[in-house]
């Protein structure tokens, strides 16, 4: 046996999943109640304590992390164009698994880099014009950025024309400046890997020691990313599969958390009917977004906000006053678990437009056009709708029973009543029952078949919804 | 980096003519150009904002379906609200409906704002040579 461990340091839980490289299989997993105030270590050895109950003594050959603790990768990124270099940059930063606190666009103003301050990010993405493009604009705004009084590195990532000037007044002021290729080099070609490689070297360099992760990286082995970096990795690998093993092809997962739900898509999102125009930038193959104001807890009013008191109450069975009275305790107890009937109504509810919201505003859309040159159909976004395979995962996902589960997972599908949403037809609903997605992706880094391996195994199929 | 010059082309509206703008491409890119093609249905602010992250110096608008006039109008003050105060703007291709003397068109969309306007059927070296005399080249 060659046990391999992996821990994935959340904000109030040290996840903790052991997999057996010889025979490539899940030996266990476990999890803690940390906090980084009191020392991730703890943590870990607590639930390394319920890993090994379970296990047995286990010898680890090596250990590996990934961390959202003490709020993840905070993120604030600025381009030029809100729909052009802001919003790749904006991809750029959710795709390596950032949480983005803010997309500025244009010039910085004085009054934006008050905000900058007060929002602390730990890492400043520079964009702005495409390679010989606008320089004022991402100049401007490098002036302003050194002004600001926080501390945080800042990733250049516009104009290369303009690259050595802005390093120049950055430096200059005592800021730390990473430079890399363009976010985008010519108009509307998306290049974001550069940027989310130097985007995952800060987080390595500087972010884990800030968050209190130093003393625990001593018992690592390798890799400390962010967690949705993780998932985001294992999705991908789930879906190209690997030169010895095949994989999933397209597919929609969905993680909804108790203040955010992340949605993530593995597919080119190309239109399914010829003769559509396309619009807008060109989406990654690999796209992950986060719904900030849509989650189970924290974030539960902002469902009601977007679906409707009256909705959650169809759904639920409950009354509309019962519904208010139980969001507002959920909202203010987030550790509340669904423990009486009328609190599992209630949650699977909000699981399911939760999905609904999350996978709908990650979805592309069409629109049919009437031309003089007759009828034609133009599409912004990606195409999911020939995608069929939805994969959830989250704790308010998992401990569903089958039904539920399926029930809650086909709000993420195609609805009439939105013909232009360009969500999936139909689909196979699959559980990460053992919560190992954001583990997979790490082991994803070192031994991609493995991990693939036993994501297909431990991935469980929950018929299909429609 | 070399020092070309930049431009801005598409189809305005909802023009669907897809051939001729790629046609247009490689001639502008043959004679030097560095060229942003938008391609078809474009919208005014998509070409605002394209000019605006390229830096561009000119927007060359074509329109072939003849709704060019209604969808052309405030492109130019669009312009100067983004801050593009003296970028050029062409527009060619059957700009407007039927048959109408080219002097009353030209008129009118010049004082839409365009610096220059081309009738039906004009070869791209006739566009091409405006260009380089409007940007100062050779």
């Amino acid at each position: 046996m060659k046990p391999v461990l992996m821990i994935d340091f959340g904000s109030t839980n040290t996840k903790v999943t052991a997999v057996d490289m010889d025979s490539e299989t899940l030996l266990g997993t476990a999890a803690a109640y940390t906090t980084v105030q009191t020392d991730v270590g703890e943590g870990l050895q607590e639930a390394l304590k319920k890993l090994e109950e379970k296990t047995g003594k286990l010898d680890f050959t090596a250990r590996y992390a990934c961390s959202s603790a003490a709020g993840g990768l905070k993120m604030i990124s600025s381009g030029l164009v809100p729909e052009l270099t802001a919003e790749a940059a904006r991809q750029a930063a959710l795709g390596a698994g950032a949480k983005v606190l803010k997309v500025y666009s244009y010039e910085l103003t004085e009054d934006d880099a008050e905000e900058i301050e007060a929002l602390q990010p730990d890492i400043f993405l520079l964009t702005g014009g495409t390679d010989g493009g606008n320089k004022d604009n991402i100049i401007q705004n490098a002036q302003v950025l050194a002004e600001c009084k926080a501390d945080f590195p800042v990733i250049l990532a516009g104009n290369r024309v303009a690259a050595r000037t802005c390093e120049k007044i950055l430096t200059e002021a005592g800021r730390q400046v990473i430079r890399c290729e363009n976010v985008m080099p010519k108009f509307n070609e998306l290049n974001i890997g550069p940027a989310q490689n130097q985007i995952r070297q800060v987080f390595l360099d500087r972010i884990i020691q800030a968050k209190g992760l130093s003393q625990a990286s001593e018992l690592i082995s390798g890799i400390m990313m962010p967690t949705p970096a993780a998932v985001l990795a294992a999705m991908e690998l789930l879906s190209r599969g690997t030169e010895r093993e095949k994989g999933f092809g397209e597919l929609v997962a969905a993680d909804v958390g108790g203040a955010t739900t992340d949605i993530y898509s593995m597919t080119d999102g190309a239109p399914d009917r010829a003769g559509t125009v396309l619009k807008g930038l060109p989406e990654p193959y690999a796209k992950r977004t986060v719904e900030g104001d849509i989650g189970m807890r924290y974030s539960a009013w902002g469902i009601a906000d977007a679906v409707g008191i009256p909705a959650l109450s169809r759904l639920s069975g409950l009354t509309e006053d019962r519904v208010e009275t139980l969001l507002a305790e959920i909202t203010t107890h987030t550790d509340s678990l669904p423990d009486t009937d009328e609190k599992r109504r209630l949650d699977q509810a909000l699981a399911s437009m939760a999905i609904k919201v999350g996978v709908t505003r990650h979805a592309g859309t069409v629109e049919k056009v009437y031309t003089p040159c007759g009828e034609t159909y133009v599409q912004s976004g990606k195409d999911l709708s020939r995608v069929d395979k939805i994969i959830l995962t989250g704790g308010s996902l998992i401990h569903n029973p089958p039904e539920t589960a399926r029930d809650i997972a086909s709000y993420a599908l195609y609805d009439l009543s939105e013909p232009g949403s360009l969500r999936p037809r139909n689909a196979e609903i699959l559980i990460d029952t053992q919560y190992i997605l954001s583990a997979m992706g790490l082991l994803s880094q070192y031994a991609p078949d493995t991990a693939l391996k036993i994501m297909k195994k431990e991935l469980t199929s929950y018929g299909t919804a429609k | 980096m070399e020092n070309k010059k930049k431009i801005v082309i598409g189809v305005i509206g909802a023009d669907v003519h897809a051939v001729g703008i790629q046609i247009l491409y490689h001639a502008f890119e043959n004679a030097g150009f560095d060229v942003t093609n938008l391609g078809v249905m474009v919208s005014q602010e998509e070409y605002i904002a394209a000019a605006v992250e390229t830096d561009a110096d000119a927007i060359l608008v074509s329109s072939l379906y003849g709704h060019g006039e209604l969808d052309c109008r405030g492109l130019r003050d669009k312009c100067n609200e983004a801050g593009l105060k003296d970028i050029l703007l062409y527009v060619g291709g059957n700009i407007v409906v039927g048959k109408q003397p080219f002097d009353e068109v030209e008129a009118r969309f010049k004082k839409m704002g365009f610096n220059r306007v081309f009738g039906p059927g004009t070869p791209p070296e006739e566009t091409i040579a405006a260009l380089k005399e409007d940007l100062g080249i050779e």
